[in-house]
């Protein structure tokens, strides 16, 4: 087969060009800029910075409330990635063998993924509501005082459930995708093999369904670190107080709110080095073992 | 808008349309609600007032992030001429030395009579630098008072305590005795710990509370606040006090929905209860003191924010500016603010018109906040001037929250606290360099 390719040199290059300025400008001057100030000491208002090498990184990890937020987002991230995938698995599971009236129930297991996270965070805000909320009358019922924004676990659980919420669709969109591309003839093979059909989804299904799986699993990873910053925003209602934070908040609260830029920014750069840690793995262990089809 | 010269402006106001001719100006403020629509009032009626100056007001959010968003435009050289920022955020602002102009200098160089003698003492120095020259204008300037439900209070037989030993005493056990939560209270760092060092005359800070340089250390972890807040805890688990949290809102709910007897709040509420048509009367008298630590309580702390003249811009702009400070201290504005809000009137003059007009005949209330203001000063009472302070307070926050849910002691809370918060002080310093 004859390769496809362009004539001449500058074609590709000013296609490209756009793209790569758009890089340039949004992604490697800014982040240069926070990898700058993170060494830095300054001013909110930009009239004097010193240098101070690395002491913003080294009051961080002496900081017990840093690493208290550390704490709190990986066992957060452990939390929402676990059960939004494992609920929109259940749901894909149960929505793949409905018959009758199969695209009404798809929808409607669908409709929150419209919802914009901090709305989904009102949301929280009114059923946890310390004197209303639908769900706090219903601990109630149970004997337990659930008070938001006032023990740090409450709020912390409503965080999680606010979060798996909000993302429960996307899961449930792309489990139902896979299982629908799990070919009839291997199914209807398992079948004859294997009456049990819970042994049959661990067996045939569940690995036949594992590249989706490592997909969300780090779409979710960075959903549950990223994109709640809209949930955890709202829930805290503009008071960190001792709420539970994750370091992303803690980036935006130490800089946004505290104007403490050097600190703020040094923050900014240890997620990055996650991140970067996290593709890497993404790309050395999992994909490797993952067989796409 | 093109910039034109003063002159060839006043010409062609002659000339053609009155409102080409104006010097536009913005202001940049974090007046929400109520707040907002007086704060919109004013500008109307000085924008009605004359035909030189047209001001509009720009509601940015919460105090900070207005002040955020005032600083990420003075970095774009985009900055409003008149930004708002609250005292948390006052050694920000004041630390970065030509970010604004002082008011003092703005309007004596504009030609506007100013002596800071004609402000009410408790307002005076709180925006000031330590040679005491005004730097922003104390324009909403509340205090931490005592709201009460005089019906629940009645109702137990006892009255509004003058003293947290009277409370603890006498107030409380008859209010949970008649089925009230005695106590709750909207702002930690603020009433139980700013305004208990300055009710107390204690120093909060080294440095002459932080006005005499940046290298401060809080003087935070006295036995004096850890004997406050153990009784706080204990009123809690006695169920003398209730916490709802760190926002403000969740504490003062319960006291309007007639649960909570006594709150402690701003005399700046004071507009918004008002307004509410509680179902029950209220009023407001001073912030409780400590007998134990002293006899001769002074004056609190003033809370609420400032109005600070941003530089850079051009003469006519500062022109207008002046005047529209000139306009807001007037004593009949001034009047009009404290009416409508519980913020105090922040002049003599202003103050002397609400009373001829029989404002506290009518409203006792409203006249708490700056008559707590006016109570004898000590010399650790003008105010505190701390940087990073907006974090201090979310760090005391969460002691605060740690300490009233069992997570940790009042003792090691305060330790925490301390050091955290000269850790930040130090970090402000090195930013001030």
């Amino acid at each position: 087969m004859k390769r496809a390719g362009f004539s001449t040199r500058w074609l590709p290059i000013m296609l490209l060009l756009p793209q790569l300025l758009i890089i340039v400008i949004f992604f490697y001057w800014p982040a240069w800029h926070a990898v700058r100030s993170s060494f830095f000491l300054q001013d909110p208002f930009g009239f004097g910075e010193t240098f101070v090498g690395l002491k913003n990184y080294a009051s961080l990890f002496k900081s017990s409330a840093y690493m208290r937020s550390a704490w709190f987002t990986l066992f957060f991230v452990v939390l929402v990635t676990f059960f939004s995938l494992a609920i929109a698995l259940l749901f894909a599971v149960k929505a793949d063998k409905v018959l009758r009236g199969a695209k009404t129930y798809r929808t409607l297991l669908m409709w929150v993924y419209a919802v914009a996270p901090p709305v989904a965070g009102v949301l929280g805000v009114i059923m946890f509501d310390q004197s209303w909320g639908p769900a706090t009358e219903f601990f109630a019922l149970l004997g337990y005082d659930f008070r938001l924004g006032v023990n740090y676990y409450d709020t912390a659980f409503a965080m999680v459930v606010v979060s798996v919420w909000k993302q429960l669709p996307v899961n449930f969109i792309f489990f139902l995708s896979g299982l629908q591309s799990i070919p009839r003839s291997v199914r209807e093979a398992a079948l004859i093999d294997n009456r049990s059909a819970s042994s049959r989804f661990w067996d045939i299904t569940f690995p036949l369904l594992a590249p989706t799986g490592f997909f969300l699993l780090i779409t979710n990873i960075t959903y549950a670190m990223f994109d709640t910053f809209g949930v955890i925003d709202v829930l805290v209602r503009g008071e960190p107080g001792n709420n539970p934070l994750t370091l992303v908040y803690k980036v935006y609260v130490d800089g946004f709110r505290g104007n403490d830029l050097g600190g703020s920014s040094a923050q900014s750069v240890v997620l990055m080095v996650l991140v970067l840690a996290m593709t890497v793995f993404q790309f050395r262990m999992v994909e490797r073992r993952i067989h796409y089809t | 808008m093109k910039r034109i010269s003063f002159v060839s402006a006043l010409a062609l106001s002659l000339a053609a349309n009155a409102s080409f001719a104006q010097t536009e100006i913005t202001f940049w403020h974090a007046m929400g609600g109520a707040l907002g629509d007086t704060v919109n009032q004013i500008a109307t009626d000085f924008n009605a007032s004359q035909d030189d100056y047209q001001i509009t007001p720009v509601f940015k959010g919460t105090y900070e992030e207005a002040l955020t968003a005032g600083i990420a435009a003075f970095r774009a050289g985009e900055q409003p001429n008149i930004l708002q920022v609250f005292d948390a955020g006052a050694a920000t602002v004041i630390g970065a030395k030509g970010a604004t102009v002082p008011v003092q200098d703005l309007l004596i160089d504009n030609g506007v009579d100013f002596d800071i003698e004609d402000y009410i003492s408790g307002v005076r120095y709180f925006y000031a630098d330590s040679e005491g020259k005004m730097i922003g204008m104390p324009f909403n300037s509340s205090s931490p008072i005592m709201y009460f439900n005089e019906n629940a209070l009645e109702e137990a037989g006892v009255e509004a305590p003058k003293t947290w030993e009277e409370f603890e005493n006498t107030t409380a056990p008859a209010l949970v005795e008649a089925g009230y939560i005695p106590l709750s209270q909207s702002h930690s760092p603020w009433i139980f710990v700013e305004n208990f060092f300055s009710r107390h005359n204690l120093p909060f800070a080294t440095n002459n509370n932080g006005y005499d340089g940046a290298d401060t250390e809080i003087l935070v972890n006295s036995d004096e606040i850890k004997m406050h807040w153990s009784n706080v805890k204990e009123w809690l688990d006695e169920g003398y006090y209730n916490w709802y949290g760190a926002s403000w809102d969740d504490n003062q709910t319960p006291f309007e929905e007639g649960k909570v007897a006594i709150w402690l709040g701003s005399s700046g509420s004071f507009g918004g209860l008002m307004a509410k048509d509680l179902p029950f009367e209220f009023s407001a008298t001073y912030l409780p003191y400590w007998e134990a630590i002293t006899t001769e309580p002074t004056q609190t702390f003033i809370g609420g924010a400032s109005l600070f003249a941003m530089s850079g811009k051009s003469d006519e702009e500062n022109a207008a500016t002046a005047a529209f400070f000139q306009y807001l201290t007037s004593p009949e504005v001034q009047y009009m603010w404290h009416r409508e809000t519980g913020y105090v009137p922040i002049t003599e003059a202003a103050y002397e018109m609400a009373k001829e007009d029989g404002h506290y005949d009518r409203f006792p209330a409203a006249e708490v906040g700056i008559q707590q203001l006016s109570l004898p000063a000590g010399e650790n009472t003008a105010g505190y001037r701390m940087g990073f302070y907006v974090q201090i307070r979310d760090v005391m926050n969460r002691e605060f929250g740690r300490i009233l849910t069992d997570e940790t002691s009042v003792e090691d809370a305060f330790a925490t606290i301390e050091t955290e918060a000269n850790d930040l002080l130090s970090r402000f310093a090195m930013t001030q360099q």
